[in-house]
């Protein structure tokens, strides 16, 4: 679904990823793992295409996105849920989710997202987003890019800074969303989190995939991530 | 005859209407300056000179196309727009990664321009526009005669804010015009066409621009420097009601024009500076205006 190849980015002068190289086959969930500044957000936005200067290739189902706009990306069916919520403070609630234009059939309804999301049902009328708390601003971020038919989805630490209850509704969403055939990318710091949902790990240094670890090895390859993840 | 505060009634109502129809054209003015600073970070000199396209557009229609002043008010906006997107599309595109400074003196430079060629071809005396015959005349209000044609303008400018207003805060599009003034990237990496977006806004606010310049053309003479005599005003408006801000702009644009109007009724010699005076008071008390959201 996702292949990426020698991908390179930068931020200015500074230059962040250095030939990253996996790929996300399609219904999967794999992770990326890594300490602060591998390279983990700039790999989704290089993917979104919202790093300026990239190189290498990222092909999505096939087609070669490296060169394309955000909008043009986004339009090939890939949504991002951004580390930092990206919620609006100037649009409702509704606003904020009704947002992301349709880019494909088969997207959930509104009914269907408020059902995952009970919350976001009774604060929909709060005039703005930025005054929901912490947690129903990252249910609002992932429940608006559900609606859109995007079938590969990138969420970046979805989990930062949540409460403990939060974090497990939130692991039964990547669940719900896997179950029904999403492919989803996911950026996380918890490897504990990141065990309960995902097929695959890769594992980010300076800017490159170290490693790959299946999600059934991974407890027989603690003591490596440790090792990896300086914990 | 009814005095108060020792002013004859008809002198008071009549500066106060004078105060709302100036006042309609700050609104107008202010709010495409408004949409357009929200969305393209450019301080839109050439705002007065399109307004006074506006004005000489809906001139050549009638005298060189005898197309008249109602189908004006509709093509004089979208030619002047069209001509906006062109403009946006081919040079003020390359500035957004610039300084601000730069956005600004590159459109101070179109408006002279603009201006330029406008007095070469037609000069700078100006050139009369009828009022249409269904607006001339006057009503009788009881309490003052009040021209058609000035109701008439208060009441089309007052529509207009407020359907753009609307528009912005009411609808899909204004929702994407917000985020999209919030967080640009964000709103692009979702999947919508952002410079269109910015395109489309630069061509809209122009546009309410021109339409004010027709709604113009019939009260003052159409002339090359009619907009330049209103943007220094509309600029202080802006700065008083924050930029950025749509209803800000509306408000502060009606109210202001009021303010001048009562102030050349009580204190002459103050009309032409009050405007002035109330952005220093504003800029000192509550530097991002009025209405402006915290930086």
């Amino acid at each position: 679904m996702l292949e990426i190849q020698g991908l390179n980015a930068w931020y200015g002068e500074s230059h962040i990823l250095h030939g990253v190289d996996f790929e996300v086959r399609e219904g999967e969930v794999v992770t990326l793992l890594g300490r602060n500044g591998a390279g983990k957000t700039t790999t989704m936005k290089s993917i979104i295409g919202l790093v300026p200067r990239r190189r290498g290739h990222v092909k999505f189902r096939g087609a070669e996105t490296i060169g394309l706009m955000p909008n043009q990306i986004a339009r090939a069916g890939i949504a991002i849920c951004p580390e930092e919520r990206g919620i609006f403070g100037s649009l409702s609630v509704t606003e904020n989710l009704m947002l992301p234009p349709i880019v494909a059939p088969g997207g959930l309804d509104i009914a269907e997202i408020y059902t995952l999301f009970p919350n976001l049902k009774e604060r929909a009328k709060t005039a703005h987003g930025t005054r929901l708390s912490g947690g129903e601003q990252q249910m609002l971020a992932i429940a608006r890019i559900l609606r859109t038919g995007a079938k590969m989805l990138l969420l970046d630490e979805p989990t930062e800074g949540l409460a403990p209850v939060i974090v497990q509704q939130i692991g039964r969403t990547i669940r719900e969303i896997k179950n029904r055939g999403f492919t989803v990318l996911l950026v996380e710091q918890n490897f504990r989190f990141a065990s309960t949902v995902a097929d695959r790990h890769y594992v980010m240094e300076h800017g490159k995939i170290v490693d790959m670890i299946p999600n059934r090895l991974l407890e027989s390859s603690m003591d490596k991530l440790h090792e990896y993840l300086g914990v | 005859m009814i005095t108060i505060f020792g002013i004859p009634g008809p002198l008071l109502f009549g500066q106060l209407l004078l105060g709302l129809i100036n006042g309609a054209f700050y609104a107008m003015l202010s709010l495409g300056l408004a949409v357009i600073f929200g969305m393209l970070n450019i301080i839109n000199f050439a705002h007065g000179a399109l307004f006074m396209m506006g004005a000489f557009v809906s001139w050549m229609l009638l005298n060189y196309l005898d197309i008249g002043y109602f189908p004006a008010l509709i093509l004089a906006p979208l030619i002047v727009g069209i001509f906006g997107i062109i403009l946006e599309k081919t040079i003020i595109s390359r500035l957004y990664k610039l300084d601000h400074l730069y956005g600004l003196l590159l459109t101070f430079g179109l408006a002279l321009v603009i201006e330029g060629l406008f007095r070469n071809a037609y000069g700078s005396s100006g050139m009369p526009y009828r009022i249409p015959s269904v607006l001339q005349g006057a009503a009788n209000l009881g309490f003052m005669y009040m021209p058609i044609y000035r109701g008439w303008v208060v009441l089309a400018a007052l529509v207009v804010c407020l359907a753009t207003w609307a528009i912005i805060e009411k609808t899909s599009l204004g929702a994407k015009l917000r985020a999209a003034t919030e967080n640009a990237p964000m709103v692009q990496a979702f999947g919508v066409d952002v410079p269109r977006l910015i395109t489309l806004t630069y061509g809209g606010g122009v546009a309410l621009a021109a339409f004010a310049g027709v709604l113009a053309a019939p009260i003052y003479s159409v002339n090359p420097n009619m907009g330049s005599n209103f943007i220094n005003t509309v600029f202080a408006v802006v700065v008083i009601g924050g930029m950025g801000s749509i209803m800000g702009s509306i408000v502060t644009g009606f109210a202001l024009g009021v303010l001048e109007g009562l102030t050349k009724v009580f204190y002459p010699q103050a009309s032409a500076t009050v405007v002035f005076l109330v952005m220093v008071i504003v800029l000192l008390l509550r530097p991002r205006g009025l209405f402006g959201r915290a930086a």
